[in-house]
């Protein structure tokens, strides 16, 4: 099982990764670190002309702190993203979310811009980038743009990205005092992939959900924020019953996904289930009663 | 068109020629002649494909041989050159031979380079690091409890020969 052939590239920088996607178009396609492509290609559901390996840029590969925001590169791994200590201490939520993706070696290679441009339905990490509200930049050779992460993905592996652009840097929020995040996942027993993932972030303020944000994974064909459960905490306090309560509209108004590992209706109600359950933990560590 | 690329495998220099869409694991197998590591699935789950790309462990059915250009390759075979092994059997193999880590063998070549990188990182893990770290690797004999032990007695050994 091997890929159709192709032309390989492997720019050396930025400026010149841009110039191979002008000059190839649709025919090319990026390769970060080549596990949602490759799988992809050696089972012919990809057959690019041209391959540009983004592997061997300098510089996209960071986690470092900007005036209260955490900025990754695009090529970093979810390995690093796991271990990174500066995510750890103030943005647990993204750590915790890499080291619930498929296994270490996966990890080891996988790639957070890879994985956020490829938008698989089932991946992990937009669950978590939606509920922190990050931005995400890319670079085209007409510039760069931002856009939030609720304007990112469109649909089943489709995104924001234009013919010519190349995601380079993810900015989430650094996590402050009073703040908790959890992500809990429904895992493909096989693949592990989500059949279900649920990111939430809350803010407490005098016992009550000052802010909220909640995004799921793996139930429709494209992540999204859970906005009938935030409406249905906002401003009030938290109770286990409330918090199950509002849970149940996790899925309200989407088409769930059905496949052979979960019909449509079980997926909606794991979807309740798994956001009550992120729900608990990020209100726990809020107000710091639990890790 | 072929591409030319340089790769240290096992410490041994190569400089080979291979077309872009060659996997890391044929030009290992094919090029190389280093049989040890298995194509299992070719899917990027079992991991008996498993090798150590500059330190980190890879499943290298999901890796292209052009990826590797310019890094260093660690395969079952070069396992036993590493630090620690004083040019006998590695630790880890030491291990799963002690242990009865090993039923069929399919699996061990993968499961010896993840618990390798592992021990690398945690001199000393937890029942549950070890499996969290093993998640990546099936063994289709269900030897999964003698594999643990085997990681738990070269943790051990690998403690005692660098007092």
């Amino acid at each position: 099982m091997i890929p159709a052939p192709f032309e390989y590239h492997a720019p050396k920088s930025l400026e010149e990764a841009l110039r191979l996607l002008d000059r190839h178009g649709d025919e090319a396609k990026l390769l970060a670190g080549g596990h949602s492509l490759l799988p992809m290609m050696k089972l012919r559901l990809a057959a690019p002309r041209f391959v540009i390996d983004l592997g061997r840029l300098k510089g996209l590969d960071y986690i470092r702190e900007e005036q209260g925001m955490i900025a990754i590169g695009a090529m970093t791994t979810h390995a690093e993203i796991e271990n990174s200590s500066l995510l750890r201490a103030k943005c647990p939520l993204l750590s915790e979310t890499a080291a619930a993706i498929g296994d270490v070696q996966v990890r080891n290679r996988g790639t957070l811009g890879g994985s956020l441009a490829h938008a698989d339905p089932a991946a992990d990490y937009p669950a978590s980038i939606l509920a922190l509200e990050a931005q995400m930049t890319m670079n085209s050779s007409m510039g760069v743009r931002a856009v939030d992460a609720a304007e990112f993905f469109l649909d089943m592996l489709t995104t924001q990205l234009r013919p010519g652009e190349i995601l380079t840097e993810i900015r989430v929020p650094a996590l402050g005092k009073g703040t908790g995040a959890a992500y809990c996942k429904l895992s493909q027993p096989a693949s592990g992939y989500a059949v279900v993932g649920v990111a939430a972030r809350v803010t407490l303020a005098a016992g009550k959900l000052a802010q909220i944000a909640v995004g799921v994974t793996g139930v429709g064909p494209k992540a999204y924020r859970a906005v009938n459960v935030e409406d249905a905490l906002r401003g009030k306090k938290a109770s286990e019953k409330l918090l199950a309560e509002a849970a149940r509209h996790a899925a309200r108004g989407v088409e769930a996904l059905a496949d052979l590992h979960a019909s449509a209706g079980y997926r909606s109600e794991m979807a309740a289930v798994f956001t009550r359950r992120a729900l608990e933990r990020a209100v726990a560590r809020a107000a710091g009663t639990k890790a | 068109m072929s591409v030319e690329i340089q790769v240290r495998v096992n410490g041994q220099p190569h400089q080979s020629h291979v077309e872009p869409r060659t996997l890391l694991v044929h030009y290992l197998r094919e090029v190389l002649g280093l049989t040890g590591t298995h194509v299992g699935c070719e899917t990027s789950l079992c991991g008996a494909c498993t090798v150590l790309l500059d330190g980190r462990a890879v499943k290298s059915c999901t890796v292209l041989a052009v990826q590797a250009d310019g890094a260093s390759v660690t395969t079952i075979e070069g396992v036993s050159g590493l630090n620690g092994s004083n040019g006998g059997l590695h630790p880890v193999q030491e291990g799963f031979w002690e242990k009865h880590g090993l039923q069929c063998g399919f699996c061990t070549p993968g499961m010896i380079c993840a618990s390798v990188e592992l021990l690398g990182k945690n001199p000393n893990p937890s029942e549950a690091e070890i499996r969290h770290a093993l998640h990546g690797n099936l063994c289709r004999c269900t030897g999964y409890q003698k594999i643990i032990e085997s990681v738990r007695y070269a943790a051990a050994k690998m403690k005692t020969r660098k007092r």
